[in-house]
C-alpha cells in the first residue's frame, strides 16, 4: 500500500524558531501511529502541515499521495481531531451533525446518528456544555462521519479523565477495526500510545528521531541496548524505548540515533 | 456552506431585524403625521406669506428624533463592522473552531468567500432598509430645511455603502489581528478614518465645483476674522487674526457651498492693505463679526460706515461663490456608493487572499 503520510525535508519555521525542521518520514497504509514527543517537540506542526493548517517553510509533505488541504477532495480525504476538540460552543449537538452533513459530501448521517445514541449524546445539548469528554467524542464523530481515508488526532485525550480516555480509545479502535481507516494520533503520553497504536514516530526538540512498527522498534532496542533478559519475549518497555530515544536526542544535540529500517 | 453561514449567522441577523422593525415601526408611528403637517402647513405657507413662521415651527417637529434616527443612520454601519465583520473570523481562530471549519471538505477560501458574500448583502440590507425608512420619514423635514447635502451621509443610498465596506473592514481586521476584540477597536479606528478622510477630502474632489459670480451686497456682508477652522491655525502660525471684510453665503436651495470669497477681476483676493485704504476708519469702529443679529448691536453710524466701505470696494471687487448644486446630489450619492462598494470589494478580495496563503 502506498503511504498515508510522506514527508520529504519538511520544516516549518516560526520567526527564526524551527518547529520542525528537516523531516523525512514516510507512513504506510493501514497503520495507527503513535507520534510522541514532550511538549514543544513538533508535534501539532507536524499534523497541521499534513491537514493543511499551515504551509510548509522548507521541503514538501503529502497526504494519501496529495497536496494537504489542496482542494476539496482532499480535504475529503482526512478527518482531524484537533486539539482540545473545539466545538462551536453555541451550536447544539445536532446542529454539529448538521455542520457535518452540509459540509462534506460523503457525510455518513446513519454513523453520525448512530455513534451520538450510543454515546448517550442529547442532541439539543448546546456544545459549550458538554463535558470535555463528551465533546471529544463529537469531534472524533464528526471526523469519522465524513468518511475519511485518513484519521488524524492531534492529543485528543490530553485533557481527558482515564475513565473518559480509556472510552475514547477504546471507541477509535472500534472504528480502526470497522471501517479500516489509517490513524495518526499524537500523545505526550507512552502509554495512550501503547494502548492503541502499532507504529510510532518519535519527534523530540523538533527533529524526528525515529519511526518505525513497535515491534520492530523493540526488537531493534534490544539489539542496540544489551542481551535478551528473557529469551522469546520483548525485554524493554515501549516507554523505556522512548524515553532512551529522548534522552539521547538531548544529549547529542540535534543528532537523533541511527534510524532502524521500520518500512514493512 | 451558505446553511451554515445562516446557522452561525442566525442570532445576529435577529438582532438585525428587531431593530430594523423598531425603526419601521416609530417611522410608521410619526411620519405620517409629518407628511400631515407638511401637506396642511408648509405646502400652502406661500399662499399666505407665513413662510418663515411656519417652516420654523415645522422644523421644531420631532426634532430630536429627527437627529436621533440620522445617528442611528451613520453609526449603524460602524456596528455591523464591529459586531459581524471583526469577529467573524477572529472568533473562530480565538475558539480554536477554525481548525473544525477548515477541515472539513469545503476549502477555506469558499468557507470565507460564503460568510462574506451572505453576511456582506445582509449588512447591506440593513443599512439600506434602515436609511430607506429614515428617508422617508425625514422627507418632509429634509424638504423644508433645505440642507440635503448636510445630512448626505444619512439619508438615501450612501449607508448601503459604509455598511459593507465596514463589513468588509471588520473582516479584513480579524483575519489579520486574529483576536477579536483588538479587531473590534481596528475596525473602528479604520473605518472613523476613511469615512472623515473621504468626507473632507475626496468628496469635493469628485465633480468640479460651480461659481457663482455675484456683486457684494452692501446689506448682506460683514465684517470680522473668518470662523473657518484654517483660521485657528492661521492664528497658531501667522500672528493675530485677519480681519477682512465677510459676505454670507448667498441661499441657494440645497446647495452645498464650499466658499464665499471676494476676489477682483484678475481673481485675486481682497488684501487687508486694499480694504484698509479704501476703508480707513473701517478697523476704529469694529463692527463686530459677520451676520445679521451681530450687526444689530452695532451702531448706525458705524453700520453706515460698513455699508459705504463695502460699496467702495465693491466697485472692483465681487463676491464668488464656490459650490455643489442640489441636482448633483445623486451623481454625489452614486459616486459615494461606488467607492465605499469598491473599497469592500477590495478589502474582501485581500481577506480571501490573505486566509488562502496564510496558516490557521
Amino acid at each position: 500500500m502506498s503511504a498515508v503520510l510522506e514527508a520529504s525535508g519538511l520544516g516549518k519555521r516560526y520567526g527564526r524558531r524551527w518547529a520542525l525542521s528537516d523531516c523525512d518520514l514516510s507512513i504506510p497504509a493501514g497503520q495507527v501511529v503513535g507520534l510522541v514527543g514532550p511538549n514543544g517537540a513538533g508535534k501539532t506542526t507536524l499534523l497541521h502541515l499534513a491537514v493543511g493548517l499551515l504551509q510548509p517553510t522548507a521541503g514538501t509533505v503529502a497526504v494519501l499521495g496529495g497536496r494537504p488541504a489542496s482542494g476539496p477532495a482532499q480535504l475529503g480525504r482526512v478527518g482531524y481531531v484537533a486539539q482540545d476538540t473545539p466545538a462551536y460552543s453555541t451550536l447544539s449537538v445536532a446542529d454539529h451533525l448538521h455542520l457535518g452533513a452540509w459540509l462534506n459530501p460523503r457525510w455518513d448521517s446513519h454513523l453520525a446518528g448512530r455513534r451520538i445514541e450510543r454515546l448517550g449524546l442529547d442532541p439539543r445539548q448546546q456544545a459549550g456544555k458538554l463535558s470535555g469528554g463528551q465533546r471529544a467524542q463529537l469531534a472524533l464523530t464528526l471526523a469519522i462521519a465524513k468518511r475519511p481515508e485518513l484519521l488524524i488526532l492531534d492529543e485528543p485525550v490530553a485533557s481527558l479523565d482515564p475513565l473518559a480516555r480509556r472510552e475514547f480509545l477504546q471507541g477509535l479502535l472500534e472504528v480502526v477495526a470497522e471501517h479500516g481507516v489509517s490513524v495518526v494520533l499524537s500523545s505526550h503520553l507512552v502509554a495512550d500510545i501503547e494502548r492503541v497504536c502499532d507504529y510510532l514516530v518519535v519527534l523530540v526538540a523538533s527533529r524526528l528521531q525515529v519511526a518505525g512498527t513497535i515491534a520492530e522498534l523493540l526488537a531493534s532496542h534490544h539489539r542496540l541496548t544489551g542481551p535478551r533478559r528473557d529469551p522469546g519475549s520483548l525485554p524493554a518497555s515501549l516507554e523505556d524505548l522512548v524515553l532512551a530515544y529522548m534522552s539521547r536526542a538531548a544529549g547529542a544535540g540535534h543528532h537523533g540515533p541511527p534510524r532502524p529500517e521500520g518500512r514493512p | 456552506m451558505i446553511r451554515l453561514t445562516w446557522r452561525q449567522f442566525r442570532a445576529q441577523a435577529a438582532v438585525g431585524l428587531g431593530a430594523l422593525v423598531a425603526v419601521a415601526i416609530i417611522s410608521a408611528l410619526t411620519g405620517p403625521h409629518l407628511a400631515h403637517l407638511y401637506n396642511t402647513a408648509v405646502a400652502s405657507c406661500g399662499a399666505h406669506g407665513d413662510c418663515p413662521a411656519v417652516t420654523t415651527a415645522f422644523l421644531s417637529n420631532d426634532s430630536s428624533l429627527r437627529s436621533g434616527l440620522g445617528i442611528l443612520v451613520l453609526v449603524v454601519p460602524g456596528i455591523i463592522g464591529i459586531f459581524w465583520g471583526a469577529p467573524l473570523v477572529a472568533r473562530e481562530i480565538e475558539a480554536g473552531t477554525i481548525a473544525l471549519a477548515w477541515t472539513q471538505s469545503v476549502t477555506r477560501t469558499r468557507w470565507l468567500a460564503v460568510k462574506l458574500v451572505v453576511i456582506g448583502l445582509a449588512s447591506m440590507a440593513v443599512a439600506g432598509l434602515l436609511s430607506l425608512a429614515v428617508s422617508w420619514w425625514g422627507s418632509p423635514l429634509d424638504r423644508v430645511s433645505m440642507s440635503q447635502f448636510g445630512s448626505f451621509d444619512q439619508r438615501d443610498i450612501v449607508p448601503i455603502g459604509y455598511a459593507a465596506f465596514a463589513f468588509a473592514l471588520g473582516v479584513t481586521a480579524g483575519v489579520l489581528i486574529r483576536r477579536t476584540l483588538p479587531a473590534m477597536a481596528a475596525t473602528l479606528v479604520a473605518l472613523v478614518t476613511v469615512r472623515l478622510a473621504v468626507t473632507s477630502w475626496i468628496r469635493p474632489l469628485l465633480i468640479v465645483p460651480l461659481h457663482r459670480d455675484l456683486a457684494l451686497s452692501p446689506v448682506s456682508t460683514g465684517y470680522g476674522s473668518s470662523g473657518s477652522g484654517l483660521t485657528f491655525f492661521a492664528m497658531l502660525f501667522g500672528g493675530g487674526p485677519q480681519a477682512t471684510l465677510q459676505p454670507s453665503p448667498p441661499s441657494i436651495p440645497d446647495a452645498w457651498i464650499y466658499s464665499t470669497r471676494i476676489v477682483d477681476k484678475a481673481g485675486h483676493a481682497l488684501t487687508s492693505r486694499v480694504l484698509n485704504s479704501d476703508c480707513p476708519g473701517l478697523a476704529a469702529g469694529r463692527p463686530g463679526p459677520a451676520g445679521g443679529h451681530a450687526r444689530a448691536h452695532v451702531s448706525a453710524g458705524a453700520q453706515q460706515g460698513l455699508q459705504d466701505c463695502v460699496a467702495k470696494v465693491g466697485a472692483t471687487y465681487r463676491e464668488v461663490v464656490t459650490y455643489q448644486p442640489a441636482s448633483r446630489y445623486w451623481a454625489f450619492q452614486w459616486y459615494e456608493l461606488a467607492i465605499f462598494l469598491g473599497g469592500a470589494l477590495i478589502l474582501g478580495g485581500f481577506a480571501l487572499w490573505w486566509v488562502r496563503r496564510r496558516p490557521a
